[in-house]
This record gives C-alpha cells, structure tokens and sequence, in this order.
C-alpha cells in the first residue's frame, strides 16, 4: 500500500463530519477526472459563516481523508476565509500526501468552493426574488 | 497481531523445506557452476537436477527449460526472442487484453519499433475465444501469447484449443503459465504449447527465479547476451541456490498440488458464498467455474478499494485490490475494464487468493470484519445513500 502520513491514515479511521445536511444551504458536487472519484459538500451559513458543514466522498484514502480535514478547517470560517483554503493547505494539515495522491486533495478544495458558489447562487435567487416581490 | 495472509497470487511465502534445500548452496556450495574443479560439479549438478523437476512439473523435457530471473523475465524472453528471430517473416504477434503487464507493455513496446500487434478481448468471465483468436491471425503473425490464468480473476483460458487454432496457421504459441504452474496441473505436450513461461515464487519458491519452456526446434533469441550459460539461451551465472529452491518447489508441487486444492478451494468457496450472503451488492468477477481454485475477485459497489484494503489490513488482513487508487496509475484495472465492468464498480474491486497454509479461521476473520468494513465506507459514499436513501 501506498505510505500515508500518519495523520491521513488517522483521519481515514475516524473521519468528521460525514454525511448530509438536509437543508443545506450550499451543495458543492465534484469530481476528479484524474480517477473518476467523487464528493458532495454540504455547508449551512449564517451570518456569512460556515456553521455547518458534511461530507460524502467515494475516493481512496486520501480523498477520504483530506474531505474530512477539509470540513474541520473550513467550520467556523466566513465564506471569504473558506474560499482561500487551499488543496496544499488541506494536504499540509495532514502531513503531507504522496506525490501521486496531490491530486485527490484537490476534490477537497474544490468541494468547498462548489459549495460556496452554490450558496452564493441560491442567496442571489433569493434577492431577486424578494426584489421582484416589491 | 497474527496477519492474514490473503495475496498468495502477489507472492507466496517460500516453503520452509524449499529454504532448507536451498541453504547448501549458499555456504559450501557455492561454486560458479561454469568452473572447472571438481567443487564446481555440485553446484552444476544441483542446477541439472531441478532443470529435471522443473521439466517433469509442466511435462516438458530437461533440455526444453531455461531458468531465467523471474516470470517478466520468462515472458520477455518468450515474446521478445520469437520478434527478433521471426521478424522477416512477419511482425505481426497476438495477444489477449488481459494479459499481465510483463506481457502487455513488452508487446507495446515491440509496437514502439515496429511491430504491430492485435490485442483481442474478453468475454464477461475473462475467456479468449478460439474463433476470434482465428480471425486475427494473418498471414505475417508470428506469435500468439495468451495467459493460462489470470492473476486478478483467476480465469483459466481454453489454451489447448487457442494452440490448435494458432498451429493450424503454423504460428508459434507461448503461455505466460505464471499463475497456474504449481496450483493446477499442466503439460506442455498436451496443451500443445512451443513456449511457457512459469516463476517458482508463486508456488513457495524463492523470488527472482523463473523458467521458459522452449520447446525443442523452436527458433529464438536469447535476451540476454554474454557468457554461454543455459546453452547459450540465458548468459550469466546461475542462480544456483534461487534454481534449486524452485526445483526443490516444484518437487513439492508435483506431490501435494491435489491436496491444496482439496484444502484451499473450499476455504475459497465460503468466503465466496458468505460474503455474497452478507453484503448487498456485490459482484463476483471471473468464470464461475474456469477459475483458479484459490482466487476471489469481487466487487463491492459505491465504495473505492484501497478504504476497503486500509480497514482490512487494520484487522491484519492482507489483501489485494485492483482499484486505480492503489495501482499508481490512477487508471483502474485494465482487467477488470476488459470485462466490461464500468470505472465506479472496478474501483470497488477486491481481491482474496488462498494458499496452503490458510485455514477456516482465517475465513471467519475475514466474513467477521469485511462486512463492517464496507457499511462503514459505503455510510460515507454518496452513491450509497442517494440510492438507498430515496
Ligand atoms: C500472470 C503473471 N505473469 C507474470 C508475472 C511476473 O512474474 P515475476 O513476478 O516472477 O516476474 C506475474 C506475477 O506477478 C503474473 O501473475
Ligand atoms: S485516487 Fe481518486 S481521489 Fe484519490
């Protein structure tokens, strides 16, 4: 097997924040053309912050991992925080991946980033809506 | 933790009274069988007398075996050595796409410096047809290499037949045998092969250590130059204690190979049984019954294989998998891709080969932690959940 820092195969045992958030208010769907592995990222916001956030990756065990490390850093974040969040960020949380697992941190990125625009759609819609309304 | 050794296609360990035949030849008799003095004559005579186990394991005749370092080597030599020696003939050679990479990636390779060559597929199981290997041929096809066994589904090729068709052309045949020599029986002269290639560590014989069967008349180039070892076939010095160690092996297989498999094909078959039983679907790969006695290949669907490999190996089980998450190349097995199977259920692949020193226990183990192991991945996969969800 491939060698995992310590870290990743820690993560992989006990992942956070796995599942689905019923009435998400971002839903971010990606996958990564390098392997065929997919993730879905649910997010809740309030106030312009992450409040809530679950995951469901079908990937190795670094795709696992980094969607759980990925969850925990961006929690808490203001929506501008978390769109800086890197997949070299995610991947040094964790010690670091090898080199030909780089790209399955990617999902965990850009995961996140579907997640936001998605909620940055919906909240548009939203005004537009209201406005119409006036 | 005590492991479980579930891989034996991968390697098997080496059977301690093959170590024990072999140890002579690494302390006092370690003379360079080439050398004149009578110190020499041992070791000459140690590398006659497994050529001779080796030939009367597959049926062949002691002047037909060459030993080489391994299977890629028997396999390179077999595909290689026919191109080089046949190429005014022709440069057209055939073979299967499920092949080893020892075999796939030296035909590419030939097709790299003008060789053409015809991959022909699979049915669902992993079977080669005759009569689409027929078809290939061509007038300047001077090679058909096609497996005997599968080493990821364990699929046993009609090669009898497929050697007919080839012969009725008058093209050569060669067989990488390198799963199936030492876990079924198999003979040359009956298959009707001109070459076979066959490696001792998958039979508990020491790594680095293979043999191809040339038939005798068979024109074919060495691979490697140099000195005039192997009659000239194979240069280099001996492995002398690495050749008596597969002798030794196949001595040992020829006398217990229909005891493993009394032994190893039901421990097989309930692991087989159970965890179809227990996991909702899952999917078993290769030919229900032209199969490897000692081979499992499944696929678990909505999860990926190297999780799988990660939690089993937590429980001390080691398997194998041919996810492209574990191959290093990121595509999934070109294998499991033959048989038609879709990227998302390869990905989900797992695969379980038994060996002798196995035992019920090691079963109960694996029907005891697998189950749990996959609702646990499956939990977090989306595909699960949006399908059982809805
Ligand atoms: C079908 C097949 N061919 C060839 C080989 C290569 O043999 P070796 O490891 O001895 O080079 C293997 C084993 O990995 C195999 O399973
Ligand atoms: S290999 Fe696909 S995400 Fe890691």
């Amino acid at each position: 097997m491939l060698e995992y820092s310590e870290k990743v195969i820690e993560e992989f045992m006990n992942p956070k924040n796995m599942g689905k958030i019923e009435d998400a208010d971002g839903i971010g769907k990606v996958g990564n053309p390098v392997c065929g592995d997919v993730m879905w990222i649910y997010i809740k916001v309030k106030d312009n912050r992450i409040v809530d956030i679950k995951f469901q990756t079908f990937g190795c065990v670094a795709a696992i991992a980094t969607s759980s490390k990925v969850t925990q850093l961006v929690m808490g974040k203001t929506v501008e925080e978390a769109l800086r969040i890197t997949n070299k960020a995610v991947a040094e949380a964790l010690d670091g991946l090898p080199p030909i697992k780089m790209h399955c941190s990617l999902l965990a990125e850009e995961g996140i980033k579907a997640a936001i625009e998605d909620y940055m759609k919906k909240q548009k819609h939203k005004k537009n809506k209201k406005g119409g309304k006036k | 933790m005590k492991e479980i050794y579930l891989d034996y296609n991968a390697t098997t360990p080496v059977d301690p009274r093959v170590v024990e035949a072999m140890i002579p030849y690494l302390k006092e008799h370690f003379h360079n069988p080439s050398s004149v003095y009578s110190g020499a004559k041992e070791t000459k005579k140690a590398i006659e007398e497994a050529r001779e186990k080796i030939a009367s394991l597959i049926g062949a005749s002691p002047k037909e075996i060459i030993f080489t370092g391994g299977g890629s080597e028997a396999d390179n030599h077999a595909i290689k050595g026919v191109a080089f020696a046949f190429q005014e003939k022709g440069k057209h050679i055939i073979t299967s796409s499920i092949e080893h990479h020892a075999v796939l990636h030296a035909c590419q390779f030939l097709e790299k410096i003008g060789f053409e060559v015809t991959y022909l597929p699979v049915d669902k199981y992993g079977i080669v047809h005759p009569h689409s290997l027929r078809k290939a041929i061509r007038d300047d096809t001077i090679l058909v290499t096609i497996m005997m066994a599968n080493n990821e589904i364990g699929t046993i090729e009609p090669i009898k037949e497929l050697a007919e068709v080839t012969h009725e052309k008058n093209v050569l045949f060669h067989t990488d045998a390198v799963q199936a020599v030492g876990k079924i029986p198999v003979n040359v002269k009956e298959l009707g092969v001109d070459l076979l290639s066959l490696s001792a560590h998958k039979f508990y014989g020491p790594k680095g250590v293979g043999a191809l069967y040339i038939r005798r008349g068979v024109k074919i180039h060495p691979l490697i130059h140099g000195g005039g070892q192997e009659r000239g076939r194979r240069a280099g010095t001996e492995n002398v204690a690495g050749i008596v160690g597969a002798g030794k092996a196949a001595e040992i297989a020829m006398e217990e190979m229909e005891e493993e498999e009394r032994k190893i094909r039901p421990l097989r078959d309930r692991l087989e049984r159970e965890l179809v039983k227990r996991i909702p679907e899952v999917i078993v790969n290769g030919h229900p019954e032209k199969r490897l006695y000692n081979t499992l290949n499944i696929c678990v669907k909505y999860i990926e294989g190297e999780g799988m490999l990660a939690l089993l190996d937590f429980y001390g089980i080691s398997a194998s998998s041919g996810s492209a998450c574990t191959s290093g190349s990121l595509e999934p097995s070109h294998v499991l891709l033959a048989i038609g199977l879709p990227h998302e259920i390869a990905h989900g692949s797992l695969r379980f080969s038994f060996g002798k020193y196995n035992t019920d226990e090691d079963v109960d183990k694996v029907i005891e932690v697998l189950p749990g192991i996959v609702e646990r991945l499956r939990a977090m996969s989306p595909f699960w959940r949006e399908k059982h969800e809805h």
